[in-house]
């Protein structure tokens, strides 16, 4: 079947068996290969993307159902080719990764989560990525990096709304 | 960490090079390479513990849209060898596809190959096998004591390996103590189940006599196992290590799965790939961990001195043998822990049974051991109503006596226990823990103390080979480093394996700009293909910041050297005048008298005239390194020097149990780590906390089980359970730096740390905590299912006998 996907920021027009879902559909035939399959059952996160701003799995949704939303992957939240926004930074200060196959849905998660909340404590990070499995960092560094990130997009010099 | 200022990079908080494509989304995983006219595997599997395959209709599937070829065990047998088993177990035969017989539920019987995944999923449907269902054995003990069932029977018994070693007075030493005590422990099978499954990519071209590997690999002499199976020049594969790979911990070993594609790529002349999906990667991944029954016996004094211990392990290492039985050996090498305990008699059993075979999983073999040393020194102080802490004091090994050989024969290199564990009394008083327990049992809560103290054997000097084989003749290990500075000064050097997140162009960056004095983010770090790769152990036994960073600190050494020696002569002066100074060189009696590093590039590249006579022209140099202390066969008492540097850890944790739901809280964790000299402290961080992260895991969540038909029950994250940022606390880690004397800066492993400790940290404190109840247990995981039952058990039990 025929279907338009509104993928950051672009209109893509598709044609996708119906059993086709979002992650496959990204990957294959948009090569947008940030996003990883690791379960294909909606436990491991690695898929995240954001749904019309919310972190969500798309090993779990079928590729023609994401129309009429707007989807964002990795690609489309690094600011350009070889730069990168203040999250991915902060990841790569405090090393909040190790293989990098679950970093681009943590960067997501996190996006999304500082969108919403500038200032979260820790407990509220916590609950934000414990959706998302590392089986590498034991999360410690990741948290660390969306804390990070957070203060520095506070004193980001930038209205509230476009700081993340 | 103290050793900080005695280098120009090393040891400092630099960034991991990796980390910048990551979080892009710009990791070159295996499943973003597709090349051109790719098909797609998918396969069929016996819903059986064991199985005769009768018969096997492909038609349907056959005729079915997009589909290219069904493969099966008998055509695939008949065309390649099989793969490349440990022990010498020739009856034993391991092949991607069973033949004949599949031997555990889940085992790949054929394999679908069509123009996408979806279709040969769809085709693997419509295959139509027809199985006799055979008798079956799960469990290690009666595997091991029947011969009534046999999972393969022409090796005659189960047994891969029965092996008993006794190193010093055993019986001396148990007779003359006045105090004995048996302890059995179990560690379930589990494994480190990356979030990437295993993925490759094959790709026969027959013009050029050449396959071409992607894979998301982690394993030694991949492409010599490739080429045996295959029956083809290892000249003839091609493995592209510029594969990031998803996560390994060991695991990602899918050697059946490169023999199958690489079969069916040059049987049908376009590349073939196989990424598993979840339920393969659980089922028929065939990378599964220890699952281990300990009866450990110790003799000690009333003083809490351990003066010997015997040791039966026990391995139920699944339906086939592959690297998995030598899991049994490497803890030989660390036997006695961090104690100075004086003869040991170790008895390692492997058999095999159906279900799903193993793989080498994080600390091969030494995290289960842990489980059962520790455990039983707690034990020991029960039994002795002594302190468990005081109780490890007076065993470990004292500073001053390093290095120490164990019974066993392996020297410890280095250690300051001591001063370690009291390092982290310090930052968190024993007294205010307990207060702490106490305080949460007087709520009601159960509340206990976890100690653990273990060592993490490192530098990947595989002899448990040796040991365990003598038909391995095997007594090195490995690694390569090649650096090139090319016409224009820049330095490019070269790696040879792929790296699963450890950081190693970090690593090979930072130990040449030490060595250099050159800024490491200007040191370009490349993966060469497996053809034009310089030998490399690959990242297995905690041994790549040893092994490959002193490969890079050798290589770099040499081109010091070198350069040093081409000014000297074109300054005109003898070389021992000759100062190196951040890539310049100058004349120790007049500094201003030097040669640039461009003025060297210049001469080497260009210049011949001016070069040291019979000096080879440009500016390559390459160091092939020897594992240190190796080169030594096992004696023929079974002494062997296994891994060259052991690194400690100390944890010291509290746990409170919900006693109505038997639900464990990790309350705090604390950890003193002792890696020697860091090189790059957010890699050592990271590798400890999730390290820790796995080893909860073990502990208290991730459990292959098994029903009594064979069937694996926890086949998908529904039911495997992963540690979730809930499950995982806090840790803080208390770090101290004890240089070992066999490495080039002083480093020793850490890719295994925390995981060797954690589940006997965690095992421990539970006990502590279910000790008021006058229960114990010591068979991993914990559940909270089976902590809720016993607890319930024992109140009960209790409230009657009140």
């Amino acid at each position: 079947m025929r279907i338009e996907l509104d993928i950051n920021g672009e209109t893509r027009e598709l044609e996708v068996e119906p059993r086709t879902t979002l992650l496959d559909c990204l990957r294959d035939q948009m090569q947008l290969t940030g996003a990883h399959a690791g379960c294909e059952h909606g436990v491991c996160g690695a898929c995240t993307v954001l749904f019309d701003g919310v972190a969500v799995r798309a090993c779990l949704i079928f590729a023609p159902q994401a129309q009429g939303s707007k989807i964002t992957t990795i690609e489309g939240v690094t600011p350009g080719p070889g730069e990168m926004s203040v999250i991915q930074d902060a990841f790569c200060e405090t090393h909040g990764m190790q293989c990098g196959y679950c970093t681009p849905a943590m960067v997501l998660v996190a996006h999304a989560l500082l969108v919403d909340n500038p200032n979260p404590t820790r407990e509220q990070i916590v609950d934000a990525i414990s959706g998302n499995i590392c089986r590498c960092t034991g999360y410690a560094q990741i948290i660390d990096a969306i804390a990070l990130a957070a203060e520095r997009l506070r004193g980001a010099n930038r209205p509230v709304e476009q700081r993340v | 960490m103290s050793s900080l200022g005695k280098f120009r990079y090393v040891s400092t908080d630099r960034r991991v090079r990796e980390d910048r494509r990551f979080v892009a989304g710009k990791g070159r995983f295996v499943a973003d390479i597709v090349l051109p006219n790719t098909k797609h595997v998918a396969l069929v599997t016996c819903p059986h513990a064991a199985a005769r395959i009768v018969g096997i209709d492909k038609s349907a599937a056959l005729a079915m849209p997009g589909v290219h070829y069904i493969l099966d065990g008998a055509e695939l047998a008949a065309a390649t060898l099989p793969l490349m088993t440990g022990l010498d177990t020739p009856n034993v035969p391991r092949r991607p596809l069973a033949h004949e017989i599949a031997r555990y539920s889940g085992e790949w019987v054929v394999a679908v190959v069509a123009d996408s995944r979806a279709l040969a999923e769809d085709a693997a449907e419509e295959v139509i096998v027809d199985y006799e269902p055979l008798p079956f054995v799960l469990d290690a003990e009666q595997a091991l004591e029947s011969n009534d069932i046999l999972v393969h029977e022409a090796h005659g018994s189960n047994v891969l390996l029965d092996k008993t070693f006794t190193w010093g007075e055993v019986d001396k030493d148990f007779a003359a103590a006045p105090r004995k005590l048996k302890l059995r422990v179990k560690w379930g099978r589990s494994s480190t189940v990356p979030i990437e499954t295993f993925g490759v990519t094959a790709s026969w071209d027959p013009w050029r006599d050449m396959l071409d590997v992607h894979a998301s690999i982690q394993m030694p002499r991949f492409q010599d196992q490739i080429a045996v199976a295959l029956k083809i020049p290892v000249t003839s594969v091609r493995v592209h290590h510029d594969v990031d790979v998803g996560g390994s911990y060991g695991v990602k070993r899918g050697i059946k799965h490169t023999i199958l594609c690489g079969y069916l790529s040059r049987r049908l002349g376009f590349p073939v790939r196989l990424i598993e999906d979840r339920l393969e990667n659980m089922r028929g991944g065939d990378a599964h961990g220890p699952e281990r029954l300990f009866d450990v016996e110790v003799a000690f004094d009333d003083n809490g001195i351990v003066r010997s211990m015997k040791m039966r392990a026990l391995e139920n290492v699944g339906a086939y043998a592959g690297r998995s039985p030598f899991q049994l050996g490497k803890p030989v090498g660390a036997i006695v822990g961090p104690y100075k305990i004086q003869s040991v008699q170790y008895r390692a059993v492997a058999v095999v049974t159906n279900k799903t075979t193993q793989d080498a999983v994080r600390g091969f073999g030494q995290a289960p051991t842990n489980v059962a040393l520790e455990r039983t020194m707690d034990e020991v102080a029960n039994v002795l109503g002594l302190d468990r802490l005081e109780i490890r004091r007076r065993n470990m090994i004292r500073h001053d006596e390093f290095p120490y050989v164990i019974p066993s024969g392996t020297t410890y290199d280095s250690g300051d226990y001591h001063a370690l564990v009291d390092k982290v009394m310090a930052h968190t008083s024993y007294d205010s823990l307990k207060a702490e327990r106490d305080a949460l049992r007087a709520k009601g809560l159960l509340a206990g103390i976890g100690f653990a103290a273990c060592l993490e054997p490192s530098g990947g000097n595989a002899m448990f080979e040796a040991l365990l084989n003598p038909k391995i003749q095997t007594t090195t290990f490995m690694d390569s480093c090649r650096i090139n500075v090319d016409g224009v000064g820049s330095i490019t050097a070269t790696m040879h394996t792929t790296s699963s997140g450890q950081g190693h162009e970090t690593l090979v960056g930072t130990a040449i700009g030490e060595v250099l004095q050159i800024d490491p983010e200007t040191i370009r770090v490349v993966r060469p293909d497996s053809l034009n790769s310089l030998p490399s152990g690959t990242p297995v036994g905690s041994r790549m910041a040893i092994m490959l960073g002193g490969a890079a600190f050798h290589a770099a050494t040499k081109l010091k050297t070198k350069l040093t020696t081409i000014a000297a002569h074109d300054l005109g002066i003898p070389l021992e005048r000759a100062g190196y100074d951040q890539g310049e060189v100058y004349d120790k009696n007049k500094p201003e008298h030097r040669r640039t590093w461009l003025d060297l590039v210049q001469i080497a590249w260009r210049s011949y005239h001016r070069m040291p006579a019979d000096m080879e022209p440009g500016l390559a140099v390459s160091h092939v390194m020897q594992v240190p202390t190796g080169g030594v066969l096992p004696t023929a008492d079974g002494k062997v020097q296994m891994y060259p540097c052991t690194s400690f850890e100390f944890h010291f944790i509290l746990v409170s149990i919900d006693p109505v739901i038997g639900r464990p809280e990790i309350v705090k964790y604390r950890i003193g780590h002792d890696c020697g000299t860091v090189i790059n402290p957010k890699i050592v961080r990271g590798m400890t906390m999730g390290g820790i992260a796995h080893g909860i895991g073990a502990a208290l969540y991730e459990e292959f089980a098994y029903n009594d038909d064979g069937q694996l029950i926890a086949q998908t994250f529904m039911d495997y359970l992963l540690p979730s940022s809930h499950e995982v606390p806090d840790v803080e880690i208390i770090y101290h730096v004890t240089p070992s004397p066999n490495t080039v800066f002083g480093q020793k492993g850490s890719g295994e740390s925390g995981y060797l400790g954690a589940p006997a940290a965690v095992a421990n404190a539970i006990n502590d905590a279910l000790k008021p109840l006058g229960i114990s247990t010591n068979s991993l995981p914990i559940k909270v299912s089976k902590l809720g039952d016993m607890i319930a058990a024992a109140q009960e039990k209790k409230s009657k006998g009140n």
